[in-house]
């Protein structure tokens, strides 16, 4: 029982039809799936505190998302989401709006980027994570990867600051950058091309790498281009609606003029809308799976040791890397294991050397008291002998003069009698 | 859900999922499944509209097999600006032998190993754009016999329906009369549902028109077609169709048979569901079936494997080392633990056995220096009693020369008679 694959030619062959098939309904079949699925959409808007980050996203999405404008004092920079779940017509968007606290507010800002690199990894690692798992659901998983991160630059009319620069350059090879001057009616017309133009050089210049609207499509091809000659967007934010004509429309009012947001003379916000959200919102979500996240997934899988096997020959099997993997990591532990082992038996030997060491020492101590107490014993003994030579000559002297005395007692003691007698008579 | 005042732009995201889908082009493999002469290639030319198998292209009807092969075809087609790869997966050979045991074998191995080349793609660290080379669809031909399945059907589709979108057709339908249809349909389902085999089911839509019409096709299954590649003129119309002496049975006439259902469903409206119930149920039973396999190493544990499939790889690796690292720790302490009161117990013995050798010793000293005393005790005894019996001889040594003194002294004073 074989199989062949017989590719009738080199891969497909066009062939004509005879008449209207149908699958040109494809396109519309798979826009219902995703309509009915749902979009989901996460942008990350960074700039320091104060430069209407907040605004421009209520303005951008014609809804007021909820938080209190941050104080200066964050001791270090946080990320706070939200998710909001909008509906345009038929279509629904699940946003995520993710901002950046506390930015640029610190006296020393060299860690600022890295709450934020990490962010953007700790959403690429839980898509990564969802994807490797053995039972998993992708067509249900919240993407909470960024998508688009606003860069908001401070509108000083001069140059990018060095912070600026150090963040998207940590930032271009991970999330698409959309670089925007913020409060924008600060700056006059003729110095926003300055500094626009300054922005740009300087972008190039430092090699960072903005998100650029894609060309390859025909029909957006020639709005797309224009536009990206436009960027920086420089931007102006407002909830607030002002009379002009009969018309109420979102604008800040001065007392020398109103700014009218959706003027396009006004400043790019209109730019800014079409480009992000009408035009190529798809893109940016596209561009963030296939391009930041593979690059991330890429990076993960080889620190962790996985690598393709020979292109030009054998395909790369999934089982054979697992299971290669899988031994080195057991082999490893086991190891491990045997290391710890083996100095256990190592300490034993060694202490038990030790304690063996003591008790002979031990041993030997009480060996030479035991000598010496046989010494003591011997000297003892010794002169008990002595003593008793002593008191056994002591008592012949004694017996034998003891006899002596009683012979001349008996002798003597006659005498004195007849003395004593004699004394009588 | 907040409904936004105001013109934001994201309801054009349809359009942008549109743009971007026709540009990339759109992919579908069908395979069909069935013995031979059951119209299966004419089937194809019909719902294509083309003649896949031609003079120079051979179907593989016209080729004899002695042995069940699995055939692809791959074919580019265009309609409305929208570009379409056709892969159509014939099976020669199917059930044509006089033992057709194990004749699904083939038709496994392919569908599995589709699954596999897709599987190794998508593992690779350096991914590039994925073909999707998976089989969408399989439809399985009936013979039109009017009675009921043959134990073949019966096998083949219980062994693919969690593999692949198996749609059951009955073939060649022209040589059944609409009631004979009728109850074949309604036993051909009897059995299915019996044997338990999950044909693929159109999926409800909301929309209240369309699902009338769709519970309306579910009762019509499973369809029965007929394929023609013939172009016939009928009432001034050129239609598809067979030209029988007693009438013309055509191809796209819903009263002669479900042919255009077939299409409507299988092309028009749920190509891309076939495609996503692929993607999301049988590549990921697949797929699970596999990793497991490598992962859990046969675990005998459920509870256990149950978590390792909730994890990624990588991850279960992780939480094989923390619970390795855990082990460890624990028999460090543990090791540490018994070793420390082997110690101790060894230098409570050694000091015990100090404490008695003392012990011993000092008793013995005790002994010596009692003895000692007892000694010197003797010997001042001794010393006393030596001085003292010296004393007294000296005192009778005294006497006896006074005695003697005496004696002399009278001796001279004639005091001796």
């Amino acid at each position: 029982m074989k199989y062949l694959h017989q590719l009738k030619g080199e891969g497909a062959r066009a062939v004509p039809l005879a008449g209207h098939v149908g699958f040109d309904s494809m396109p519309d079949q798979l826009v219902n799936k995703s309509v009915n699925h749902g979009f989901c959409f996460n942008i990350l808007c960074v700039g320091e505190t104060g430069l209407g980050k907040s605004t421009l996203m209520d303005t951008l999405f014609n809804t007021k998302f909820e938080g209190e404008p941050t104080q200066h004092n964050q001791p270090g920079v946080q990320l706070k989401s939200n998710t909001y779940e909008l509906q345009e017509s038929n279509v629904r968007l699940k946003l995520t709006v993710v901002n950046t606290v506390g930015f640029g507010d610190q006296i020393n800002k060299e860690d600022s980027y890295k709450s934020i690199v990490e962010f953007i990894d700790t959403q690429f690692e839980a898509y990564l994570q969802e994807e490797l798992k053995i039972k998993r659901t992708l067509h249900s998983y919240h993407d909470t990867r960024i998508h688009a991160c606003l860069y908001f630059i401070a509108p000083t009319g001069h140059s990018l600051k060095s912070l600026d620069l150090v963040t998207m350059k940590k930032l271009d090879s991970k999330v698409n950058i959309i670089p925007i001057i913020a409060k924008s009616d600060a700056i006059s017309k003729s110095e926003l091309t300055k500094f626009k133009i300054k922005i740009t050089s300087e972008l190039v210049s430092n090699g960072v790498q903005i998100y650029q609207f894609p060309t390859d499509d025909e029909t957006v091809a020639e709005i797309n281009s224009t536009m990206n000659g436009h960027l920086p967007f420089a931007v102006v934010g407002s909830t607030e609606e002002v009379k002009i004509g009969n018309k109420m429309v979102k604008a800040r009012q001065y007392p020398w003029g109103t700014v009218q947001v959706e003027n396009e003379n006004h400043c790019d916000f209109v730019k800014l809308r079409e480009m992000l959200i009408r035009v190529n919102m798809e893109d940016l979500r596209e561009q963030t799976h296939t391009r930041h996240y593979e690059l991330y997934r890429r990076c993960k899988l080889e620190e962790m040791g996985f690598k393709d096997t020979d292109p030009d020959c054998k395909p790369f099997s999934l089982q054979e890397t697992y299971e290669a993997k899988r031994n080195e990591f057991m082999g490893d532990l086991q190891k491990k294991e045997e290391e710890m082992r083996q100095m256990f038996v190592q300490r034993v030997k060694e202490k038990e050397a030790e304690l063996k060491e003591a008790e002979k020492e031990l041993h030997e101590k009480f060996d030479r008291l035991k000598k010496l107490h046989q010494d003591e014993k011997k000297k003892l003994e010794d002169k008990k002998k002595s003593l008793d030579d002593e008191l056994n000559g002591f008592k012949q002297k004694k017996t034998a003069a003891e006899l002596l005395q009683s012979q001349a007692q008996q002798a003597g003691g006659s005498t004195t009698l007849k003395r004593d007698k004699e004394r009588k008579n | 859900i907040k409904n936004l005042e105001g013109y934001v732009g994201f309801a054009n995201l349809p359009n942008q999922v549109y743009r971007k889908s026709v540009k990339r082009g759109f992919e579908f493999t069908l395979m069909v499944v069935g013995e031979s002469g059951l119209g299966k290639s004419t089937l194809i030319n019909s719902l294509f509209l083309t003649d896949l198998y031609s003079k120079d292209y051979p179907g593989p009807s016209l080729r004899i097999k002695k042995t069940v092969q699995v055939e692809q075809s791959k074919v580019l087609v265009k309609e409305g600006g929208v570009q379409l790869t056709l892969t159509i997966v014939d099976t020669p050979g199917f059930g044509d032998a006089v033992d057709n045991s194990n004749c699904w074998q083939p038709v496994i191995n392919y569908i599995d190993s589709k699954c596999e080349d897709f599987l190794n793609a998508e593992s690779r660290v350096n991914r590039r754009l994925m073909p999707d080379n998976r089989v969408h669809c399989c439809l399985y031909f009936i013979a039109p016999s009017g009675h009921g399945l043959k134990p073949l059907d019966i096998e083949f589709m219980k062994r693919l329906h969690d593999k692949v979108n198996v749609i059951p057709l009955i073939a060649k339908a022209d040589t059944l009369t609409p009631e004979e249809c009728q109850l074949f349909k309604k036993q051909i389902m009897k059995e299915i549902q019996e044997h338990k085999i999950q044909i693929y089911e159109f999926p409800d839509i909301e929309d209240d028109e369309d699902s009338k019409l769709i519970r309306k096709i579910k009762e019509r299954m499973p369809l029965a077609v007929v394929g023609s590649n013939v172009v016939i003129e009928v009432n001034g119309k050129k239609v598809r169709g067979r030209q029988y002496p007693w009438g013309v049975a055509e191809v796209e006439n819903g009263e002669h048979c479900d042919f255009t259902v077939l299409r409507n469903m299988l092309i028009r409206t749920h190509m891309q569901d076939l495609k996503d119930v692929t993607n999301n149920v049988h590549y990921e039973n697949y797929r699970s079936r596999k990793l497991a396999a490598v992962t859990c190493n046969g675990g005998v544990d459920t509870s256990k494997t149950k978590n390792q499939m909730t994890r990624s790889p990588l991850a279960q690796m992780e939480e094989e080392r923390r619970e390795h690292v855990m082990k460890m720790k624990k028999m460090e302490t543990e090791m540490e633990q018994v070793f420390e009161m082997k110690v101790k117990e060894k230098k409570q013995k050694l000091k015990d056995s100090e404490a008695e050798l003392e012990r011993r010793h000092e008793q013995m000293k005790k002994n010596l220096e009692a003895q000692y005393k007892e000694l010197e005790e003797k010997k001042r005894h001794h010393e006393e009693e030596k001085s003292n019996w010296e004393a007294q001889q000296r005192i009778l040594e005294q006497q006896k020369l006074d005695a003697s003194k005496t004696m002399e002294k009278n001796k001279k004073k004639g005091k001796i008679f």
